[in-house]
């Protein structure tokens, strides 16, 4: 049985390695300078919803909300395997915390209509929150399947997940429709397909266009990539962004760590045992 | 101040599997009784699950003044619906100010779902919590949570505040607060619920469910060997069991090595991990992000060993060696073994 299937995807910076060069004089970091990357746990949710379309057929439709550079990581969604994107962006989406995201999540899924399944990331590398899912699964009312690593058994809407817990592991039976979020131990994303990475590459969407012409083309070449307002969506103002948002950022500082300068060993094995000696009189070991 | 915020007071979700309780949640209710006594309310938990109304005494001990138990054969194990329904009717009824989470698998689970439905403010993974007040414009809030936590991949830090909705949540990582010692003295109410559940709430069900014994525990060791990037490779990952194994220390690793898949998630250190206060921290191969420095900064002693004399580790450790740890790790195996 063929799965309507949508992926939720985050743009994200790439918070991973923060070089000198993104850092500025005050040791603060200068955002626009890091790469903006797919949230890594994304590409393995659309790993596992490719995986089931693979097996049993069916349309994953990848959903962002952020900026209208977002498209970039919509772009890698449908090289990767998706079949359709919506970008979500407006001005008014702008300073969101998790409870304002999901509830304009919660919107976008509703106006896409029905589905089967719904696939986030474990979490966002920006935030590590893990929160996005199980907010946009409780607005819709239904079951999540976090820290998912495998889908088991699928047949009509009865499913068996292996989800990761404290120490071990769970299988969980449930029914369709289901929200998973996945973990980076599923199965390893595919590389994207060079044929639809060359097709995508010039995907644009309507606000970006310039001419009426240009719009029609890309249209007509299934290049348009569709873009979903605040009004489009037709939600309240109120529920997103900042004004949605019910956490609030007091200030930010940055972090202070001690600050020492080590007493250094050289490598040979009487600097090293040097080192051990010192450690066993301390009483350290 | 605003007296209904003081009456409503400190709520501690209680985590349990069989009835053990989760360290995570002890170290809460320690905090949760410091904020209480500062707002000068009252600390309440609940706690469900099945036949662990044993435990309701032992979390008086530990501070709180009520506890709320949810005994019900159905709740033996964690399942998301039933406990988000208890604990979203309880928080209904109660209206507390604060409501603490830990930050484990179950915790990341429930705490959303239960802000999502009564649409308030969460704050994941705080590093510390205090009490105090915000100004926005002309409005000042007095006697709420100041939820402190690493933010942007543990760059920088944030303090957050939830002014507008009840309850203000937030989850901890297990050994950021210190369990304290019980006092069987204390006295507090005991409440048994009588929870009504739907067949819709118990939609999923576990098939399996295999809990190993807990294998890594970083939070109470003594010695801890840690490995990043610089270990190369799973197969590698060896070498820094191996010291560790004849060190008698556990075995830590950096969020990139665990990303990276040399070893599995338990193991990881840092404020993105585990905040660890060991005797002795040996780093080896770990550049040393911020909120890895940030959270290994109370161990007593740290030794870093990396082949990149700039790399930031270097910064917060008494003891370097500028080296490879293929290397080095083998000569201080050997070292050891030669200690008089």
């Amino acid at each position: 049985m063929p799965y309507r299937m949508v992926c939720l995807i985050k743009q994200v910076p790439d918070t991973r390695n923060i070089t000198l060069n993104v850092l500025r004089e005050d040791g603060t970091v200068n955002r626009q300078a890091l790469p903006a990357i797919v949230n890594p746990d994304d590409l393995f949710a659309l790993e596992m919803a490719a995986g089931i379309k693979d097996k049993y057929g069916g349309e994953i439709t990848a959903m962002s909300m952020g900026p209208p550079m977002a498209i970039e990581v919509l772009k890698d969604a449908l090289s990767r395997g998706a079949d359709q994107a919506i970008l979500l962006t407006d001005k008014k989406f702008a300073g969101a915390d998790t409870l304002a995201t999901s509830s304009l999540l919660e919107w976008a899924i509703r106006k896409y209509g029905e589905f089967d399944l719904i696939f986030c990331g474990r979490q966002a590398i920006d935030g590590d929150t893990a929160q996005v899912g199980p907010q946009v699964a409780e607005k819709l009312n239904i079951p999540q399947v976090t820290f998912a690593e495998t889908i088991e058994y699928l047949n009509e809407d009865e499913i068996v997940i292996r989800r990761t817990i404290d120490n071990g592991y769970e299988r969980i039976r449930g029914r369709l429709p289901l929200l998973i979020t996945v973990t980076n131990t599923a199965d390893h994303p595919r590389p994207p397909s060079i044929k639809r990475l060359m097709f995508w590459k010039k995907a644009r969407t309507k606000n970006s266009v310039k001419s009426d012409q240009e719009q029609e083309m890309l249209s007509e070449r299934g290049l348009l990539i569709p873009v979903w307002d605040l009004e489009e969506i037709g939600c309240s103002a109120e529920i997103c962004g900042f004004a949605g948002s019910e956490t609030w950022i007091k200030n930010v500082e940055n972090v202070k760590l001690i600050s020492r300068k080590p007493k250094l060993f050289d490598t040979s094995g009487q600097g090293i045992q040097n080192l051990i000696n010192e450690l066993v009189d301390d009483h350290i070991i | 101040m605003n007296r209904k915020i003081m009456k409503n007071g400190v709520w501690v979700f209680i985590e349990n599997d069989s009835g053990t309780i989760a360290d995570v949640s002890f170290e809460l209710l320690w905090k949760g009784r410091e904020l209480a006594d500062q707002l000068g309310s009252e600390l309440a938990c609940f706690i469900i699950g099945h036949q662990i109304s044993a435990a309701a005494p032992e979390l008086v001990a530990y501070g709180a003044d009520k506890v709320y138990v949810a005994d019900d054969s159905q709740l033996d194990c964690y399942l998301t619906l039933p406990y988000a329904r208890i604990a979203v009717n309880l928080i209904k009824e109660f209206r507390p100010s604060i409501l603490l989470i830990g930050a484990t698998n179950i915790g990341r689970d429930l705490a959303p779902r239960i802000a999502s439905h009564l649409r308030t403010g969460l704050t994941a993974d705080c590093t510390d919590l205090q009490i105090g007040e915000y100004k926005f414009g002309k409005k000042t809030w007095k006697g709420i949570l100041l939820q402190i936590r690493p933010a942007f991949g543990g760059n920088v830090i944030a303090t957050i505040v939830t002014p507008e909705t009840r309850p203000q949540m937030a989850t901890v990582r297990e050994g950021v607060f210190k369990k304290h010692l019980a006092n069987s003295s204390r006295r507090g109410q005991v409440v048994q619920l009588n929870p009504v559940l739907t067949d819709q709430d118990m939609i999923l069900k576990i098939v399996e469910r295999v809990k190993a014994e807990k294998k890594v525990n970083l939070k109470s060791a003594k010695i801890i060997v840690s490995g990043g990037m610089g270990v190369g490779s799973k197969e590698n990952y060896e070498i820094i069991h191996e010291l560790a194994g004849v060190l008698g220390g556990q075995v830590g690793a950096s969020r990139a090595a665990v990303d990276a898949g040399f070893i599995g998630r338990e193991h990881q250190v840092g404020q993105t991990g585990t905040t660890v206060r060991p005797n002795l921290y040996l780093a080896c191969g770990i550049s040393g992000a911020i909120q890895h420095r940030a959270g290994i900064q109370e161990s007593n002693r740290i030794v870093a060993i990396n082949t990149d004399p700039h790399a930031p580790i270097f910064s917060i450790a008494q003891y370097g060696i500028i080296g490879d740890l293929n290397e080095v790790i083998p000569k201080m195996i050997k070292a050891y073994k030669n200690k008089d």
